[in-house]
């Protein structure tokens, strides 16, 4: 299953994926960000009930130095 | 004798929130993370401005964050849409930085009309503006010096307006007090200028018109000193504002007034 995780094409197994897995897959687990699918929002409280699948668009993003 | 506590209950208060300092200092631009920290602390800011971007999934993600170093606990963080060019764009950055943020809704909208100079599209914040608010942020908004759009800003519910002084990161000063003037004369809500502060003078004049508070980062980031830089924008903070309070004298051009008695000179 492909999906485009910030912009980049990421590949896992299986046909489909909880935003929790997601977040263990890429080690970022206990580390403060905000995460997106498809345009929409997915709070941090409902994780495990959301199922990312092939195509989905996702981005997870964090604060940074800025002005 | 001026008593020093005169102004202790001198506070900026914005959307409800109380802060003693009036100089709110961006994290962009720093050599490190802990550079970053010295030079907030030096300047004794409270707010703090974060940028929103995409995580870095890659090798980088263990090295430490900037929450790591600047506490949200301790901190007001204000996430800004800095690089937005629109408002669907800005909305989206605020609203993913409110869940970031734990439903942390103080934000700094600024959306941005052109990559070269940075300036503001007032048409596009106003819109992103009116939908931010209804959906419950409190809103202070980069704006022009433009008096009109500022009121305009503030009557659709900004809770603070923040004019530039010249062109973000230009270091070139405040270089249309009197727009400021009016728009700080018209305002009900706090003015705070933002963006185009080059040294602590800027930072004063400023204050000395009578801005609720400053805005920065370049100016100290890169300083060639940026923690002392920090400390003198504070200072500089401070004194406008006090010089505000007290009411300078009134400028008598071409009237000379001798400071020292003019009988019983010594002949």
């Amino acid at each position: 299953m492909k999906m485009y995780i910030n912009g980049s094409i990421k590949e896992f197994n299986g046909i489909k994926i909880t935003a929790t897995e997601l977040i263990i897959q890429l080690n970022l687990n206990g580390k403060r960000f905000a995460i997106e699918k498809n345009g929409e929002i997915i709070s941090k409280n409902f994780l495990d009930g959301v199922y990312f699948n092939e195509g989905d668009k996702i981005e997870i993003i964090g604060a940074v130095g800025g002005g | 004798m001026v008593d020093k506590n005169s102004n202790i209950n001198d506070k900026l208060v914005i959307a409800g929130r109380t802060f003693h300092s009036r100089l709110l200092i961006g994290t962009g631009k720093y050599a490190d993370f802990k550079e970053t920290r010295s030079a907030i602390d030096a300047s004794e800011s409270e707010i703090v401005t974060v940028a929103i971007r995409r995580i870095n999934l890659g090798q980088k993600l263990n090295e430490p964050s900037l929450l790591d170093f600047l506490p949200p606990k301790k901190f007001t963080y204000l996430p800004n849409t800095a690089g937005c060019y629109s408002s669907e764009e800005a909305i989206r950055t605020l609203r993913l930085a409110r869940e970031l943020l734990d439903g942390h809704n103080l934000v700094k909208l600024e959306v941005l009309g052109d990559s070269n100079t940075l300036y503001p599209n007032v048409v596009e914040t106003i819109n992103a503006a009116k939908i931010l608010i209804a959906d419950g942020f409190d809103v202070m908004v980069y704006t022009s010096d433009d008096p009109i759009v500022a009121k305009q800003l503030e009557d659709i519910g900004c809770c603070a307006i923040m004019p530039l002084a010249s062109l973000i990161g230009s270091g070139m000063g405040i270089l249309n007090p009197w727009n400021l003037q009016i728009i700080i004369e018209n305002s009900n809500v706090p003015v705070i200028v933002d963006a185009g502060v080059g040294t602590a003078s800027d930072a004063t004049i400023a204050m000395e018109l009578g801005c609720d508070g400053v805005l920065m980062n370049t100016a100290v980031a890169l300083a060639k000193d940026p923690i002392l830089m920090a400390s003198a924008m504070k200072k500089a903070i401070e004194s406008g504002r006090e010089a505000f309070i007290a009411g300078r004298m009134t400028k008598k051009p071409y009237m000379a007034s001798p400071s020292s008695p003019v009988e019983d000179l010594i002949k």
